[in-house]
């Protein structure tokens, strides 16, 4: 593969503005699929489920097969609509989308097209450093998710060059709701973080719902991403490419800022963008071009004759306005405040996105500061050594758990690190792992002094220094007890007792 | 005429799309009188009998069992489906 | 001849109850029946290997005290358009051949509860596509009138079954006429419900807006008593009605008694003269409006001006919704995979499948209805269509203000010959003039045998048209007059048909 030319980040912003826009889908996690009363993969409680187990007639298109629409999969996409600042329609209908394609049971989609159920709205995105920007929402509207398949055959795993693929369609049908936004002008040099800011946003959005886990990295949450450039002063938009496969954060990030060296490059060049679906690739950090649009351009929508208009009542929509949970930005001056964080320590949760980890934890009964230190501290630590998501490795009860053993003298900080890696390691919840592999500080005296005697038999002048006043000579005692005692022991009393038996 | 042979997934013999053609024509005319009556002022019907919000609760039924699901299946590889190389990209 | 299978439903019904005949001498009766005239007729592309075993479990309920319904016992002949777990379902099309689903149609289901005993799958056009059954991946069916002509279609399986007594009753299924004009060619009964009116669930859809389910049968009560087994909301189906419908056996029953005559509105279409039905046909329908009036009912002229755009705007909206609807066929879930020479992609496995397993109607139908649905094509096409049914609408709706049913010739000629039509698809699309009004507005509409045709001898079926819901009183009309022919004939008009059988 030849070289991809990019040019110089800020160069690229000189001559060019960026223009972006955000497709993202996102999967419900209803007990059933959207139109089928199978169960949902999405829904956590079948998300590890074998192939082919979560499978109605109408997600495998069987002849005769009809859809139904699953009502809280409706209402969940009011309320996502109503949070994203969008009008509810009065009356909507469902389309085809036709398209033939392996992982689709019917080798069309059941969408909506132009009467989605949301639209009009926007969203307050909190970038790191507090600067906050409006994310103009064009609508939102329901659909169903394809099948999974899996390339075979071919070296690399991926499509091209595959000899077979399997198809699993678990996934045929789940919910998801997708978010359009409108062409997003002024980001400037900020895109990328723009760009991860409001995909962090939606993330919270709809956990703050509850309607979604809304996991990037189980495809619970996908996004793609809109990039084009306009020479500065231009008012043509520039051809735009979608960047599809940005499976984290980071990606959605890195991917935005790529996209945009990479079309400045070309376009200074004199060259043109071609109008594309592109795919990101997080281990090479780049691009590559999936097929030109053509002839799949051509959907041939019309409205689903197996369904009827969904026409949300007034009551309704007010009733799920009325239970709507707080905006991510309210809710974060809210906690920030309660905390009494600075900026720096707050943003540093923020940005690690354990908001609700940190919240969780301090209702489980840590202080503030606690939860803090734990979660972007040791916890965050072992996450990117691992390449993991740091909630996901151990739950807010057990760091609660973990730090009233600390309280207690139980453990020592560093005690607490080693207990800490034992819970994320699966042993268990931290007083069964202090248990099992006896980490408990030593409270035992008796032993305390068994070691100092040991320890100063081994030192015989630190003795004599200390009663001499030279009371620092303990910490080599203290350093020898505490590696006896596998730092099992509280460093403090162990002190207490070398000098006690020195003024003996 | 080729070109929808695409779009509908269909192999069309070269008589068949000189056939087709033809018969489209022939069709197609005959159908352009709709647009005599399907005036801007007419709305259009896709439901015969007009309902509206009608759901099921989430609530989960019948799920097939994988034998079930693969039990017509041309060709499967344990519990998926098998298929040969695909060309296209997913949409 | 058995006498068994010259019984109607209703008397078979009887005389089960009565214990007079068995459930397994019942179906062993049209069993032979079948294997004596089948060859001839071709109505049936499957018999049930396990009727008697059915037939003889319906025999031990009735026989251990269970208060069993009307029909049970009683054969059924099932259009191969709804797919059945015991038996193959294949609409007629090789490229599902041998498919077996893995669920019930719900009128399958009723059905079998209700304790009908379904004796075979019966031919058809292939996916419903046809006036004649010729088009039929498994060769044609016969008429039993005269072997060398079309029993009509779709449906011409079903309605040559009960014309040739191999069963009392069948299930159809009526697109643009599939039921009511292979009614009319074959001297049978056929119902078409209101929208809505019968679960379109498992029938394997042709145009979803435009399908339904109805019973076809002999006499006007049979058709009364598998409706009211088969009818009524189902949950799975999303167009099905929640309505509560009356007995559409106990409205046969009432109408036979001819009172309903008296003081009825029947309209006749302006638009629909007699110049454009076979000289037969027009005769046989005028003189059984003669009959009506001398019972008192009133013959109305009433206008429908849109009707004659009916054919244009049907051949619009099916084709475009079967295009989408056929889509699912395509080699990767279930049914036909036809694999090119040396292998290929599965887009080429795809296309080859479907040029090898569709037949040349269907194709056709493919192809437009792709067209209509392109883009650039769907307002002038398709949209303009969905209009052109508003108008049919508001047509049906002014002339049921003035008259409470409305009555046309069911078809404009008698059975023609096997191939006499073949080559000229306009030609065959007029045969369903006076039928697609119906479907394309949703209102009910039965076809009942009216005479035979001066000039060849020939079935002619008279249709009856009634607001939307109003089925009962197609039942009502319909057995008052049938009740009169019957009279003024000395016996049902099969009674006048070829013997068939042992001849070859």
């Amino acid at each position: 593969m030849s070289a991809v030319k990019l040019m110089d980040y800020d160069k690229a912003l000189e001559l060019f503005e960026p223009v972006l826009g955000f497709e993202v889908h996102v999967e419900l996690n209803t007990e059933t699929k959207m139109f089928s009363d199978a169960p949902n993969p999405a829904n956590e409680r079948n998300h590890d489920a074998e192939p082919n187990t979560l499978i109605a007639p109408v997600d495998l298109g069987l002849p005769g097969s009809l859809p139904v629409v699953n009502e809280t999969a409706v209402r969940s996409s009011i309320s996502l609509g109503l949070a994203l600042g969008c009008s509810i329609a009065e009356s909507c209908r469902f389309a085809r989308k036709n398209y033939f394609y392996p992982d689709l049971g019917k080798n069309y989609q059941i969408s909506q097209y132009d009467e989605p159920i949301a639209f009009e709205g926007s969203v307050e995105v909190e970038l790191e450093d507090g600067t906050l920007v409006t994310i103009p929402i064009e609508r939102a509207h329901m659909e169903e998710d394809a099948g999974k398949l899996t390339h075979l055959g071919g070296a690399t795993g991926r499509i091209q060059g595959a000899e077979y693929s399997l198809v699993d369609y678990n996934r045929a049908g789940v919910p998801l709701v997708e978010i359009v936004t409108k062409p997003i002008f002024g980001a400037e040099h900020r895109a990328p973080e723009i760009a991860k800011a409001y995909v962090a946003t939606i993330r919270d959005i709809v956990r703050g719902l509850g309607i979604s886990e809304a996991r990037l990295e189980r495809g619970n949450l996908r996004c793609d991403a809109n990039v084009s450039l306009r020479p500065r002063g231009q008012e043509k938009l520039g051809t735009r490419t979608e960047t599809k496969n940005v499976n984290s954060m980071r990606s959605v990030e890195r991917a935005v800022r790529y996209e945009i060296q990479r079309q400045a490059a070309i376009l200074a060049d004199g060259g043109t963008i071609t109008q594309e679906t592109r795919h990101w690739h997080e281990d090479t950090g780049t691009t590559s071009p999936g097929r030109p649009k053509s002839d799949a351009d051509d959907y041939r929508y019309f409205p689903e004759p197996d369904l009827l208009p969904v026409q949300p009542a007034r009551e309704l929509v007010e009733a799920l306005r009325a239970e709507l949970p707080e905006q991510p930005v309210a809710r974060r001056r809210r906690l920030k405040a309660d905390w009494g964080f600075g900026d720096i320590e707050f943003q540093g949760v923020v940005n690690a996105g354990l908001l609700d980890e940190v919240e969780a934890t301090i209702a489980a009964g840590t202080t503030p500061d606690a939860a803090r230190k734990w979660w972007t501290g040791e916890i965050s630590r072992i996450a990117n050594a691992e390449e993991r998501d740091a909630a996901s490795l151990i739950s807010p009860e057990n760091v609660a758990a973990l730090q009233k053993l600390v309280d207690a003298g139980t453990l020592t900080d560093k005690l607490a690190r080693q207990v800490l890696e034992g819970v994320i390691a699966g042993e268990g919840a931290p007083q069964e792992v202090v248990d099992a592999r006896g980490l408990a500080v030593v409270s035992d005296d008796g032993a305390l002094i068994a070691a100092i005697d040991e320890a100063l038999a081994a030192q015989p002048d630190v003795l004599a220094k200390i009663q001499d006043g030279k009371v620092q000579a303990a910490g080599a005692v203290i350093g020898a007890v505490m590696k006896a005692m596998k730092g099992q022991a509280d460093a403090a009393r162990v002190r207490e007792l070398i000098l006690e038996r020195a003024a003996q | 005429m080729r070109h929808l042979g695409v779009l509908a997934r269909i192999q069309l013999s070269d008589d068949e799309v000189t056939q087709l053609t033809g018969q489209l024509d022939a069709i197609v005319d005959n159908i352009a009188k709709v647009s005599e009556v399907a005036t801007p002022d007419v709305v259009a019907t896709s439901h015969p009998i007009a309902m509206h919000n009608v759901f099921r609760e989430d609530v989960v039924g019948q799920t097939l069992t994988t034998a079930q699901a693969l039990q017509n299946a041309p060709d499967a590889d344990g519990d998926r489906f098998r298929v040969t190389a695909i060309l296209g990209e997913e949409q | 001849m058995s006498e068994i299978i010259r019984w109607t439903a209703a008397e078979l019904g009887a005389k089960l109850a009565a214990g007079e005949v068995s459930s397994v001498e019942a179906t062993q009766a049209h069993l032979d029946r079948i294997a004596a005239v089948d060859d001839d007729v071709h109505a049936f592309l499957h018999v049930n290997e396990h009727a008697l075993d059915a037939a003889a479990e319906v025999d031990r309920r009735r026989a251990e005290g269970e208060q069993l319904g009307e029909l049970a016992g009683v054969p059924l002949a099932i259009k191969d358009v709804l797919v059945t777990t015991d038996q193959p379902s294949t609409s007629g099309s090789r490229i599902l051949e041998g498919y077996r689903s893995p669920f019930d149609a719900t009128v399958v289901a009723r059905a079998r509860a209700a304790g009908l005993v379904g004796i075979g799958k019966t031919n058809m056009d292939e996916f419903a596509m046809g006036s004649s059954t010729e088009f039929s991946a498994y060769g044609a069916t016969h008429n039993p009138w005269d072997l060398d002509r079309i029993p009509g279609g779709s449906g011409g399986g079903s309605a040559a079954a009960v014309a040739a007594f191999e069963a009392p009753i069948a299930l159809g299924s009526d697109t643009g006429g599939s039921i009511r004009q292979p009614a009319h060619v074959t001297g049978t009964v056929g119902i078409k419900p209101t929208y809505g009116g019968v679960s379109r669930y498992g029938a394997i859809a042709l145009a979803s807006s435009l399908d339904q389910v109805g019973p076809v049968s002999r006499t006007v009560l049979d058709a009364g008593l598998l409706h009211d087994v088969i009818g009524g909301h189902d949950p799975k189906d999303s167009t099905s009605l929640p309505d509560a419908w009356p007995s559409f056996a106990a409205a046969a029953r009432e109408g036979a008694t001819g009172q309903v005559l008296k003081g009825l509105k029947v309209g006749v279409v302006k638009e629909l003269p007699d110049s454009g039905f076979q000289a037969g046909v027009a005769a046989s329908f005028h003189a059984a409006l003669t009959l009506m009036e001398a019972q008192g009912a009133e013959i109305v002229e009433i206008s429908a001006p849109h009707f004659e755009y009916g054919v244009a705007a049907y051949y619009l909206i099916l084709p475009a919704e079967a295009s989408s609807n056929l889509a699912k066929f395509d080699s990767v879930r279930f049914g036909l995979r036809v694999t090119p020479d040396g292998g290929g992609t599965v887009e080429d496995v795809m296309s080859l499948t479907r040029e090898v397993g569709f037949g040349p109607e269907v194709k056709r139908r493919i192809i437009l209805g792709t067209y209509a649905l392109s883009a650039g094509y769907y307002d002038a096409y398709y949209g303009s269509a969905q209009k052109v049914r508003t108008l049919i609408q508001q047509d049906f709706d002014a002339a049921f203000a003035q008259v409470d049913v409305i009555a046309t010739p069911s078809a404009p000629t008698t059975a023609f010959k096997l191939g006499e039509k073949i080559g000229d698809p306009l030609q065959m699309y007029l045969n369903d003039l006076t039928t697609i009004p119906a479907n394309l507005a949703g209102v009910p509409g039965i076809s009942i045998p009216s005479g035979l045709a001066e000039e060849d001898g020939l079935p002619v079926g008279i249709q009856f048209l009634a607001p939307a819901r109003e089925d009962a009183r197609l039942y009502r009309v319909g057995a008052a007059l049938e009740t009169l022919l019957v009279d003024a004939w000395g016996g049902p008009l099969l009674d006048r048909a070829p013997v068939l059988g042992g001849t070859r």
